[in-house]
């Protein structure tokens, strides 16, 4: 159980790097903190103790495997993530090269 | 039927691909191949609409057949609701493609922007068709990563920031919502929407999904920006290009918010009252809220990203009134009513919303303003412009013979018969709001001619333009036939019987 509470507890900390921080890019780190908590919470999900990998044995089918599909989830989910980090790092780098800081206090044309 | 069901998702992908392939040879190959594109998907979504009815099909990808009657492999699902957001998001597409082809010409690299407009729709495709909850978050990410790419397509200041704020946002969404599915999977051992909802009726731990639902509801409400999590809309609406405006602010938030938020509270989970109450007073203050900010709004495209928010609320809170009643399993006739009136509501919403949108990008590209204060005395020189928003203007308002005035009518109608007055009232004061802040659009856009002004360099819009325009105000007014028996039956009733039969949809689909 520790493990998942670590787990969530590693998500609440992207989650206040997120709500706090003034850096973009460090903001930009703070969610590949919490997208990695989740990656890991996927993964814990289908372990099972002592279990081994899913190849099923013809002559002994009944052992105890892990669970399969959640590691097939967390590569999609990864791929996801790599887009997601290399968009908004692209991002980040044209509001520099407009604004020329990464402060996001700096940056405030959009209002009400 | 069956074949046509992966297509909606494969054509566009497929397109996208090519476009990012041939732009580099010919330029105007994007801009025919997309408008090719979704003339097909239109049409194959409207043949759908005609022959699903009640009949739902599935499409087992990779033919991979139930075993034991549990579900292996991924589903695609296409039934009365999910037919009819098909059919808003690819004729609200092809007119937005067709309305690019002109306004698009003041931006560079053409090829990139409808390359991106198909992977969006191919994204939103995937999500209304999926029958999985983790195909719809990948769906969901596709359309979601495509559109945040739009929001920043001009590159310039204000757009990077929306960008930026929405992409935050999304993030967050997207987190929410994949602990959500993690948390299903970790108790149910399965994805599929209907065998969840087996599992769910042999046993429900009511504290453990509380939380999976408040998660849900957070992420996809962030993604379809109801009041507490509005924060992104205004800026990344205003800041696309208006084409993609229309498409975000008419399609986008319904296809992966509204949609799913609707799909999984009717038929994955089991409808208890306490969420159905939270769902319900989400809706109130999104109404409510959203028209008061819009009032004093002076941007154009702000103006009407606000009222997205507003109608949003119309939709939410209908549908959560509709979950009230099942839940308490009391008149399931005012239910259905309810829930007949927040989907007229989002079907004529896609309409109207779209086309002001078209609207205000057709004032911009030809005025090169979005300021209501320095616009006005266009009556006369754009008036096909003038007579298309003023039919979407009544509309949104809810003046009699158009679309609006009847989902709204169905909505207050339902509100009252199942007791809940005060939302009545506020519904049509809300209403009331939304005429008073669209006759000023009215008026400062078109009448109020400022003094120093000639009014010859504005001219009318190009052709493609105020075709897109017109179809969308007489749909606008086609639409309210929706409401009348005869048309009701065919096309609302299918969606709104697999919404309040709470066993239908997943019996349909695992076959028990």
């Amino acid at each position: 159980m520790i493990v998942y509470c670590l787990c969530f507890v590693l998500f609440l900390t992207g989650l206040y790097g997120v709500l706090t921080r003034r850096n973009l890019v460090k903001i930009a780190i703070s969610l590949s903190l919490m997208e990695c908590s989740l990656f890991l919470f996927l993964a814990l999900i289908g372990y099972t103790e002592g279990g081994i990998a899913p190849i099923v044995d013809p002559a002994d089918p009944v052992k105890n495997y892990v669970d399969p599909l959640p590691q097939a989830l967390v590569l999609t989910a990864i791929v996801i993530g790599l887009a997601t980090t290399a968009m908004l790092m692209a991002v980040i780098i044209r509001l520099y090269r407009k604004y020329g800081t990464f402060d996001i206090r700096e940056i405030k044309e959009l209002r009400g | 039927m069956n074949p046509l069901i992966p297509l909606f998702v494969m054509i566009p992908l497929a397109g996208a691909f090519l476009i990012m392939i041939t732009g580099r040879f010919a330029v105007w190959f994007g801009r025919y191949l997309t408008t090719l594109i979704l003339t097909v998907l239109a049409a194959f979504s409207i043949f759908s609409l005609a022959v699903t009815g009640e009949n739902t099909a599935v499409y087992k990808v990779g033919g991979w057949e139930p075993l034991n009657g549990i579900p292996i492999g991924i589903h695609m699902v296409m039934d009365g609701f999910s037919v009819i957001v098909l059919c808003i998001i690819n004729i609200v597409g092809v007119l937005a493609a067709l309305y690019s082809i002109p306004y698009i010409k003041r931006y560079t690299s053409e090829n990139y922007y409808y390359s991106l407009f198909c992977l969006m729709i191919g994204g939103m495709n995937g999500v209304v068709l999926s029958g999985d909850i983790f195909n719809i978050f990948v769906f969901l990410e596709v359309s979601a990563i495509s559109s945040y790419a739009l929001v920043a397509f001009g590159v310039e200041k204000n757009e990077l920031e929306a960008s930026f704020k929405y992409q935050v946002l999304g993030a967050l969404a997207s987190f929410l919502i994949l602990l959500g599915i993690a948390l299903i999977y970790w108790k149910t051992k399965t994805l599929n929407i209907a065998d969840i909802r087996e599992v769910f009726s042999t046993g429900y731990d009511r504290t453990y999904y509380l939380f999976v639902q408040i998660l849900l509801l957070g992420g996809f409400g962030l993604k379809a920006a109801m009041i507490p999590f509005h924060a992104w809309l205004p800026d990344a609406h205003s800041s696309a290009p208006s084409p993609i405006s229309a498409m975000l602010s008419g399609v986008f938030i319904k296809a992966v918010g509204i949609y799913v938020i609707i799909r999984l509270f009717f038929n994955m989970f089991i409808v208890t009252e306490n969420i159905s109450i939270l769902i319900t007073v989400m809706g109130t203050l999104s109404m409510a809220v959203g028209v008061f900010l819009a009032i004093g709004q002076w941007d154009i495209k702000r103006l009407l990203a606000y009222h997205s928010i507003s109608q949003m609320g119309y939709v939410i809170l209908s549908t959560g009134i509709g979950m009230i009643l099942i839940a308490r399993g009391k008149s399931p006739e005012i239910a259905a009513l309810a829930i007949a009136g927040g989907l007229f509501h989002l079907v004529n919403h896609a309409a109207f919303k779209g086309l002001l949108f078209f609207n205000a990008g057709a004032i911009e590209y030809s005025t090169g303003t979005r300021d209501l204060q320095e616009m006005g005395g266009l009556a006369g020189s754009m008036p096909a412009t003038h007579a298309t928003s003023f039919i979407a203007s009544m509309s949104i308002s809810g003046i009699p013979p158009f679309n609006g005035f009847f989902s709204k009518l169905i909505i207050i109608i339902a509100a009252i018969m199942a007791g809940f007055y005060l939302l009545a009232a506020l519904a049509v004061v809300v209403s009331i709001i939304t005429l008073a802040s669209f006759l000023k659009f009215q008026r400062y856009a078109f009448y109020n001619k400022p003094e120093n002004k000639d009014d010859k360099k504005n001219k009318e819009v190009p052709l493609p333009m105020v075709f897109s325009m017109v179809i969308m105000g007489i749909l606008c007014i086609l639409l309210s036939l929706l409401a009348f028996p005869g048309i009701r039956e065919t096309i609302l009733e299918p969606a709104i019987n697999i919404l309040t039969d709470p066993l239908k949809y997943s019996s349909l689909i695992t076959g028990s």
